[in-house]
């Protein structure tokens, strides 16, 4: 299984690097909701400051949801799935390979965005390893719940409508949470985060364990 | 010539069903099922007349809420029919998705009742909503009930769009399933991630859970009749909405083979 995942996720990760869809058109995408919030909010630091976090998680979750079409748009065309089916992966393996490819570049998207926000909204960057655990654990949650959702909408008529509606009412916890838990790590107030760093690691483990039982059924009559 | 004589090998294109026919239901409703169904339907709606009289002309008001109180006799019924819809659509679905007893008539029961639970769960935030605004003075609040609600209602409004989906039954039979899994896996984790929320970083504004109400004799039979026949409301509605789909499932499955043979017919000299 774990072998099959981490061939899964070269293959996607290699794709990315060939064709750059994420880093030429999701990153820009995520800086532009970035710049978006800036002009409603702003330009007064004392109202972006505080919304800070949040912004930086929405901007996340609403590229996450293109990273997750990304992911499955690779299969669909040749016929990427059958030949998925048929190359005899073990299926929790193509789940876990493909939840780790989203889940990588979700990691470089956050990175560049954490500059984002310090740039444009001013915000004062510290706390910087509650900050990093805050984003490996959110961003395996979201892949994890994202790629089954992702082969759940997958070859049907409405998928890039029905994706998001169904992907960002459940991801809710993991805004709350991440956000929080950016907050606590910017003012560097206490330990409130364990109670949220905890709260994203049972999200992700649950999701993962779903994802890891679901996908078999699911992809072989996708 | 009749589609009557329509040869025997066209009979595997009806649909995956297994005695397709048979699965589907009674040919029309009628009979002692169906006078079952309008006493159930008869049963509910009177339950629910006779508690909207009970609570509005009968009980006396509250000592603290005064006359909003009425409004207690309907909303914890309707959350309650909500969440035995949404569990319900629950275990018909992981019923469903076990290999050993998948079923057609399970998927339709889960989507039934979550079509059901999703109508009971905007009824509950409307009157929450009321019972909100005269309480504490705004329609809303980031009470982690409240809130989880909410959400609820937007994930069960993703799931039904999915069941909406043109294409294979089974295949989205089986991705709606999935999908209600993963929903009400959710559930828990939101309310918990509100309350923190609410709990860490000020003091809750609104105790929902110690709203001191005593409930007694007169205004607690009303309640509990409402629980009684907004439940029987929603089993009514539910054997409705399958009855629908049922139908639905049948008229896309009988459509193709009436095609087919019309155009078989076509054919002959």
């Amino acid at each position: 299984m774990w072998h099959d995942a981490a061939l899964v996720c070269r293959k996607d990760l290699l794709i990315e690097l060939r064709s750059r869809v994420g880093l030429n058109q999701v990153v820009p995408f995520a800086a532009a909701v970035l710049l978006l919030f800036g002009l409603a909010l702003g330009p007064d630091r004392r109202s972006l400051l505080p919304a800070a976090a949040g912004l930086f998680w929405i901007a996340v979750l609403l590229s996450a949801v293109l990273a997750i079409q990304r992911s499955f748009a690779v299969e669909s065309a040749d016929a990427g799935r059958d030949g998925l089916r048929l190359s005899g992966l073990d299926p929790a393996g193509i789940f876990l390979g493909k939840g780790a490819a989203v889940a990588a570049q979700l990691l470089v998207l956050e990175a560049v965005l954490t500059v984002g926000v310090a740039v444009l909204y001013g915000v004062p960057l510290g706390g910087g390893l509650v900050m990093a655990a805050t984003c490996l654990l959110a961003s395996v949650g979201l892949a994890a719940v994202g790629v089954v959702y992702g082969v759940v909408s997958s070859g049907l008529r409405v998928r890039e409508t029905l994706l998001p509606l169904l992907f960002l009412p459940v991801a809710a916890p993991v805004l709350l949470a991440a956000t929080k838990a950016w907050k606590a790590a910017l003012s560097g107030t206490g330990s409130q985060y364990w109670t949220w760093l905890s709260l994203l690691a049972v999200f992700a483990v649950v999701y993962a364990a779903i994802g890891t039982v679901a996908f078999g059924p699911l992809l072989e009559d996708s | 010539m009749s589609t009557v004589s329509l040869p025997p090998r066209t009979k595997p294109a009806v649909g995956r069903e297994p005695a397709g026919g048979r699965l589907g239901g009674r040919r029309s409703p009628s009979g002692r099922a169906d006078v079952a169904v309008r006493a159930l339907g008869v049963l509910a709606l009177t339950g629910i007349v006779a508690t909207c009289w009970l609570g509005l002309f009968v009980t006396p008001e509250a000592v603290n809420f005064g006359n909003l109180v009425r409004l207690l006799y309907i909303h914890p019924p309707m959350a309650w029919v909500a969440f035995l819809a949404y569990g319900f659509a629950l275990a018909t679905s992981l019923l469903y998705l076990w290999p050993r007893t998948r079923d057609p008539r399970l998927d339709r029961l889960a989507g039934a009742s979550a079509e059901v639970g999703v109508v009971f769960t905007g009824l509950t935030l409307v009157t929450g909503s009321i019972w909100g605004r005269t309480t504490w003075g705004v329609w809303w609040t980031w009470d982690p009930l409240l809130t989880t609600t909410a959400l609820l209602f937007v994930l069960y409004v993703g799931y039904l769009a999915l069941r909406r989906v043109p294409g294979d039954r089974e295949t989205v039979a089986k991705r709606a399933a999935i999908a209600a899994v993963i929903a009400f896996v959710d559930v828990p984790i939101v309310y918990f991630s509100v309350s923190w929320w609410r709990s860490l970083h000020q003091a809750p504004t609104v105790d929902l859970a110690g709203r001191h109400l005593y409930v007694h004799g007169l205004m607690a039979w009303t309640l509990l009749l409402g629980f009684a026949s907004f439940s029987l409301a929603w089993a009514w509605l539910m054997v409705h909405r399958y009855r629908l789909a049922t139908l639905r499932d049948r008229e896309a499955d009988e459509g193709l083979e009436v095609a087919i043979a019309e155009r078989r017919a076509e054919g002959l000299p």
